[in-house]
């Protein structure tokens, strides 16, 4: 833990590039990403073919966005169990506000954002004020939120999903920003891919960067030191969980405007695959370490095997044991260069 | 067709009986926000007697679903339940839970409550069989509804209230063929649900071509729609797609389109996206099961159980389905779809 936390003195010094590649906490994820991208590239020419990369960094995408929150969280030593049901809260919110209020829908969005983000400083706050795990904090939080998402929502609307959104004022320029497409060599990408990458470069510089970036290695690292050499671990931690919420909010957005309709379960279970993004791309599940870029890769990963396998056209009864399957082998791959780079910074 | 006809029969029956109850409104509005009050009122309500028409029958009546929380389809059925316990003045507890673990336990506590009469969905029966023994071996009389039909009369339950996935996913087949589809891909979006797999199956025989099951995950939509996606752009020769959940049905149609695929969508269950997709020719039909009569033919005939010692069927299922929604009747359902009881 803590051996590539950003000191001053280890920033300072001259280290070769090549050893600095070696020492990044995604370096494996990213060789597991080429392995599985030759992999099913030989299986199917779809894959690699503009069409088929367009489709699978897709739900990339998504994941990806939400991971890299998540990792910046992982690194600051917590989990959020919430961060998947609060896409579907937030994407309920700006159904509901346009659909049944006739609420403006970027007004609509700016309420969502709010509500979530206080969920997030919500989940933050019972954190640090309980000092109870995290793990228990959110999976309260899950559950509520389960349930409010589904009791309101009936309440509300008297029906479990928001329909019309599409039919709404406004509509379009809302989609132009979160759900569009773009054209790039003649393919349509979302362009919820260029928004991945924004992400993932903004957290990137928050946590090499920034203050508040070193204040998170450090609180992940060792919250007690933190504390006594003055890292305010008490917002740092809100602060992350409210990160989370932020993008939860984003994809719940896109999601909402793409489909045009919003389910009272939406994002139910799709927590646990951000953490594995996150750890896949290097996270430790203990915090302190990880980054940014390696959670998108992580992402990029699972994207690329969820697809790859209905390309390869495996049958989908087993679709599942695949996905397993070829994620332990990212992971096992991750670690073993991990290790071996490890040893040879050491030699 | 000859079933339609009872079944007109039967819907009428409903009616009447709402017609007389309306008479004496004002009991009965309250019997029938008892239901939410939980246990308290439905114990003290147990104690009453079987009331004649005038005053609802104020019979206790559980309704325990496998409908997972924040599912479209299982608000309609509980819609259905609760508008024929209002109608009826009976006090109906809808309770659901899609673990078929959980849902044991929601009626085995029913039973324990002394509620008279049981209706459940099965889509687990083996899972079901020794709570629902438990129930008749009270002597509390069992209706099934929806999924878990063929073991409904061996578990000793009245009657069974559904669609056949079989004779369903048949006719999907059909429409499919009718519309020159050969080589269809069926989307499963819930793994485990025997229902779907026989609806799948059901299409492979409807249908006389090739059908390919996709498993994708129905919490997960946009994923779901990029996975429609690549199995569109891994096999351009697919001219079909049957989806069987009503948001699963927007989602391919958006996927049928981002992959320039010109396959033909139709679908099994009914929402509001699926009757503006049907309006604008992106769905080419959607199959109904009416999950608003199995809600309140349960409730309905059950009451008629408790009262009157009828039953419908002669042992056999009542069908509810399958009844299709197409760019002809469109108009008419989608206004009720919107309203939440289609």
């Amino acid at each position: 833990m803590g051996a590539v936390s950003a000191t001053a003195d280890e920033r300072v010094a001259k280290v070769s590039v090549f050893r600095r590649l070696l020492m990044k906490p995604e370096l494996g994820a990213v060789i597991g990403a080429i392995l599985i991208f030759l992999f099913f590239s030989f299986l199917s020419p779809v894959f690699h073919s503009a069409a088929g990369i367009a489709n699978w960094l897709d739900p990339a995408s998504t994941i990806g966005i939400m991971a890299v929150a998540v990792a910046m969280l992982m690194i600051g030593g917590h989990f959020d169990l919430s961060a998947g049901v609060q896409i579907g809260s937030a994407g309920l919110i700006v159904g509901i506000l346009t659909t049944h209020f006739h609420l403006f829908i970027w007004a609509s969005i700016a309420v969502s954002l709010v509500v979530v983000l206080a969920i997030g400083a919500f989940n933050g706050y019972l954190v640090v004020r309980t000092g109870l795990p995290s793990f228990i904090i959110t999976l309260a939080t899950f559950l509520m939120l389960q349930g409010l998402n589904l009791g309101l929502t009936k309440l509300i609307i008297n029906t479990v999903q928001v329909g019309g959104i599409r039919e709404e004022p406004g509509y379009d320029s809302a989609k132009a920003v979160f759900a569009s497409q773009f054209t790039l060599f003649g393919q349509e990408f979302q362009i919820t891919i260029l928004w991945w990458i924004l992400w993932t470069a903004l957290a990137t510089w928050i946590l090499m960067h920034t203050r508040f970036g070193n204040w998170t290695f450090a609180t992940g690292g060792d919250r007690n030191a933190s504390r006594n050499v003055g890292v305010p671990v008490k917002s740092t931690t809100i602060k992350l969980f409210m990160i989370v919420s932020a993008a939860a909010w984003f994809v719940g957005t896109t999601e909402a405007l793409r489909l045009g309709s919003m389910q009272a379960n939406a994002g139910f279970g799709r927590e646990l695959i951000f953490i594995v993004a996150a750890v896949i791309g290097g996270c430790l599940l203990t915090g302190g370490y990880g980054s940014a870029i390696g959670a998108a890769i992580g992402a990029l990963i699972f994207g690329m095997t969820s697809q790859g396998i209905v390309y390869a056209g495996w049958d989908s009864d087993w679709f599942k044991f695949f996905l397993g399957a070829m994620l332990l082998l990212a992971v096992l791959s991750n670690e073993y260069v991990r290790r071996r780079a490890a040893t040879q910074k050491k030699g | 067709m000859k079933k339609n006809k009872f079944l007109v029969a039967v819907l009428a029956l409903p009616l009447a009986l709402a017609a007389c109850t309306s008479t004496s409104s004002s009991s009965d509005s309250s019997s029938a926000a008892a239901p939410a009050e939980g246990s308290a009122a439905a114990t003290a309500a147990a104690s009453a007697a079987p009331a004649a028409g005038g005053e609802g029958y104020g019979y206790n009546i559980a309704v325990v679903t496998h409908g997972g929380a924040g599912d479209a389809f299982w608000s309609v059925v509980k819609a259905g339940a609760e508008k024929a316990g209002a109608d009826l003045g009976d006090n109906v507890q809808y309770q659901s839970d899609g673990d078929p673990q959980k849902q044991a336990q929601l009626i085995d506590a029913a039973v324990s409550q002394g509620v008279q009469g049981l209706v459940v969905s099965m889509a687990n029966p083996d899972a079901l069989k020794d709570s629902i023994a438990k129930a008749t071996a009270a002597g509390i009389p069992v209706i099934t509804i929806n999924a878990g039909g063929d073991k409904s009369k061996e578990f000793g339950a009245m009657n069974h209230i559904g669609q056949d996935e079989a004779v369903a996913g048949n006719a999907v087949g059909a429409k499919m063929a009718e519309a020159g589809a050969k080589n269809v891909i069926c989307v499963i979006q819930e793994a485990g649900n025997v229902a779907l797999e026989t609806r799948c199956q059901g299409v492979t025989d409807g249908l006389g071509g090739t059908v390919e099951n996709l498993q994708v995950d129905n919490n997960d939509l946009t994923g779901a729609q990029a996975t429609i996606k690549s199995k569109l752009q891994a096999d351009p020769s697919i001219d079909g797609v049957v989806t069987l959940g009503g948001q699963m049905a927007a989602v391919a149609a958006a996927a049928v389109e981002e992959a320039g695929s010109s396959a033909k969508v139709g679908t099994f269950d009914v929402n509001s996206d699926v009757t503006a997709l049907i309006k604008d020719g992106k769905v080419l039909f959607a199959v109904d099961q009416q999950p608003y009569l199995q809600g309140y033919m349960g409730v309905d005939l059950m009451t008629l159980y408790l009262s009157n010692a009828n039953t419908l069927g002669g042992g056999l299922p009542v069908l509810t389905g399958p009844s299709f929604v197409t760019p002809e009747n469109v108009d008419q359902i989608s206004e009720l779809a919107v309203a939440g009881t289609r």
